[in-house]
């Protein structure tokens, strides 16, 4: 499978709790909770496009968006 | 369509603590819906009373929130009344097993096409941790201060002794292997049954000090194997996870179908 390239990491910051799993089960180390206990992505070019993140979050906050048409 | 399209997104952000496993499974089915491309008004969501059946407030399909212990019961009447909606009922482990362990076994014994989840955190959340017939011996519960004596049910062993067809296990860590599960018991023709394991930190984990949210999901990787895995082989205690039938047999719906049918055709000769 080509390897797929990151267009953005969406937050919703009104929904997210803080709760943590999406910055501790990321395999790449890409997000941390910041001063207000929101999920943001400190090291997008990490990211692998897993979207284990977006599919573990209990609270539906996080979107991969992925450039489309630039697979190799 | 996009998986946001499924959301009442007016509801958001939803009741649930941080880090509970009921919005991991409402990820995972919102995602096996849009995976099927279904559209939201074939898509009849029916559900009890407990943190868990908030879930169908959060949905864009019909939806009934009826009482505890008895969402199977108000399905079974939709389903026979209107077949061609795919019905789903997601349930807490005290709804499911405990108030509506009967709705649940012979919903299986008639094979009436619906998709039951049962979401497990083995407790009661809503009503403040008390224990339920899945939490098992040894656990502490607002009702069991020196932990519980009760063996739990094995909802897998139950739901395949009682007749459902499609039976399956896995975890809101797993959420791809989950969401697969979900996709195939939607599709499946027959009564499924899609047991997920589901962190409650609030109650549970805190009463038994399986830590945070992210702690007791690495529980569910350490304490679950796949079904056939040399994991498995190896240390039979842990949980097994994987899909346990995948059959057919007749549907409640066509059954009934047929007795309309022969009815019928004897009134008009
Ligand atoms: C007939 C009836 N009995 C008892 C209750 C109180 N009650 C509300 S939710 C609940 C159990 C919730 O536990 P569970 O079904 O496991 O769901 P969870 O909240 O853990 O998701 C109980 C006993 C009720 N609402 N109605
Ligand atoms: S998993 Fe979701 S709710 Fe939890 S910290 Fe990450 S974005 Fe926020
Ligand atoms: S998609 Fe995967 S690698 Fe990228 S942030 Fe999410 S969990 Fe980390
Ligand atoms: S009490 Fe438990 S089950 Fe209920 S919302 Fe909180 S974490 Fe989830």
């Amino acid at each position: 499978m080509a390897r797929q390239k990151l267009k953005a990491i969406v937050i919703n910051r009104d929904w997210c709790k803080g709760c943590g799993i999406c910055v501790h089960l990321c395999p790449k180390k890409v997000l941390e909770l910041d001063a207000k206990d929101k999920a943001v992505a400190v090291r997008p070019e990490d990211c692998i496009c897993c979207r284990m993140c977006e599919l573990r979050c209990p609270d539906l906050t996080i979107e991969i968006q992925i450039e489309e048409g630039d697979n190799e | 369509m996009p998986v946001k399209d499924y959301l009442r997104e007016r509801f958001f952000p939803h009741m649930w603590c941080p880090g509970c496993g009921h919005g991991t499974i409402l990820n995972a089915l919102i995602h096996a819906v849009e995976g099927l491309r279904l559209n939201k008004n074939e898509i009849v969501m029916v559900s009890g009373i407990g943190c868990s059946a908030r879930i169908s407030g959060y949905v864009d399909f019909h939806s009934l929130h009826t009482i505890h212990g008895r969402a199977l019961a108000f399905a079974t009447g939709v389903k026979l009344s209107k077949p061609n909606l795919k019905v789903i009922v997601p349930m807490g482990d005290g709804d499911a097993l405990a108030i509506g362990g009967n709705h649940f076994i012979h919903a299986a014994r008639r094979n009436i096409d619906i998709t039951a989840i049962v979401m497990n955190n083995r407790i009661y959340g809503m009503t403040g941790g008390q224990f339920s017939p899945l939490s098992g011996p040894g656990v502490k519960a607002t009702t069991a201060p020196y932990t519980t004596i009760d063996s739990s049910f094995d909802v897998v062993q139950l739901a395949k002794a009682a007749g459902a067809s499609f039976v399956a296990r896995s975890t809101a860590f797993h959420v791809k292997e989950a969401t697969e599960m979900l996709t195939k018991a939607i599709t499946h023709k027959g009564f499924s049954v899609v047991e997920i394991l589901s962190q409650c930190p609030t109650h549970f984990g805190r009463k038994n000090k399986e830590g945070d949210a992210v702690n007791m999901l690495n529980l569910y990787k350490d304490n679950t194997a796949k079904l056939g895995s040399k994991a498995l082989e190896e240390k039979p205690h842990l949980i097994p996870r994987g899909i346990f039938v995948d059959s057919e047999r007749p549907e409640y719906c066509e059954e009934y179908d047929k007795i309309i049918a022969a009815a019928m055709k004897e009134k008009a000769s």
